[in-house]
């Protein structure tokens, strides 16, 4: 894995209500567009994004989102997203990442999914202690 | 609270047909109550087929994949077929590397399409 350092302040945004999910995938957008992604590469992150907002606002009660844009020492940028809730957490994460899987609204795709289109996905959650996604993405 | 709305997404009617579109910013909730506009006027209109042009979505996302999934297989057992028109190519690369496949949904390149899959010829007069 190449070094990478962040070329812009984490920009946060709260997870409260259905609006913040538009919001959210709004400003990743903009993010990305700005990281250089092309349509395609932006795609990809805004749904992931979508996938991961929409998990915490549904399962962990709402949280945060909060993105920041990389540059590794290839001069690649990238942007990686972090999503946080304060939920009750998921007791099984191997379990959860099967494709299939779903203890609410969505197909249970959602998590295998968002790995697959990312470059890099993990995962830190436990019963009582919420849930932390944090997913990277590079352009070109 | 106040209580839900119509879901503001306007649903045309040409003949047996309706057509319809979705924009990028409809919210959860927006899409599921036109979810069920469209079924309640399935069946009290005695609809044969259903265009929902997708062209202005920008991302499908596992949510909206399932409300596009369940209203194609609701409006099956009304009679009905729901065609998915205008899917961006790069939504269609995304929506297959995230695994989702639109079972069961009918899909054509844009609205134009979907209307001839459902046997509205383009009439030219000379």
């Amino acid at each position: 894995m190449s070094l990478h350092e962040t070329t812009t302040a984490p920009a946060v945004h709260p997870i409260v209500a259905e609006q913040d999910l538009l919001l959210a995938r709004h400003a990743v957008r903009a993010a990305a567009v700005a990281a250089g992604f092309d349509l395609i590469g932006q795609t990809k992150v805004v749904t992931a994004a979508s996938e991961l907002v929409r998990n915490a606002y549904i399962h962990g009660g709402g949280g945060e989102i909060e993105f920041e844009q990389l540059r590794d020492d290839l001069g690649r940028k990238g942007l990686r997203l972090t999503v946080r809730d304060a939920g009750p957490g998921i007791p099984d994460v191997g379990a959860a990442l099967t494709d299939g899987f779903s203890t609410g609204a969505g197909l249970g795709h959602g998590l295998g999914g968002t790995r697959r289109l990312m470059d890099d996905f993990h995962i830190d959650s436990a019963p009582g202690r919420g849930t932390v996604v944090t997913v990277t993405r590079w352009a070109g | 609270m106040t209580a839900p709305g119509p879901a503001r997404v306007p649903i045309l009617r040409l003949g047996d047909v309706l057509l319809t579109g979705l924009l990028d910013d409809l919210d959860d909730k927006s899409a599921v109550q036109f979810t069920e506009e469209l079924v309640e006027r399935i069946a009290a209109e005695q609809i044969r087929g259903v265009v929902v042009d997708i062209s202005r979505l920008q991302i499908i996302d596992s949510f909206v994949a399932r409300v596009l999934t369940e209203m194609a297989s609701t409006g099956q057992l009304l009679g009905a077929q729901v065609i998915v028109a205008g899917m961006r190519p790069a939504v269609a690369i995304t929506l297959s590397e995230l695994g989702l496949e639109l079972t069961g949904v009918h899909t054509a390149l844009n609205a134009e399409q979907a209307m001839a899959k459902l046997g509205w010829g383009r009439h030219v007069t000379s």
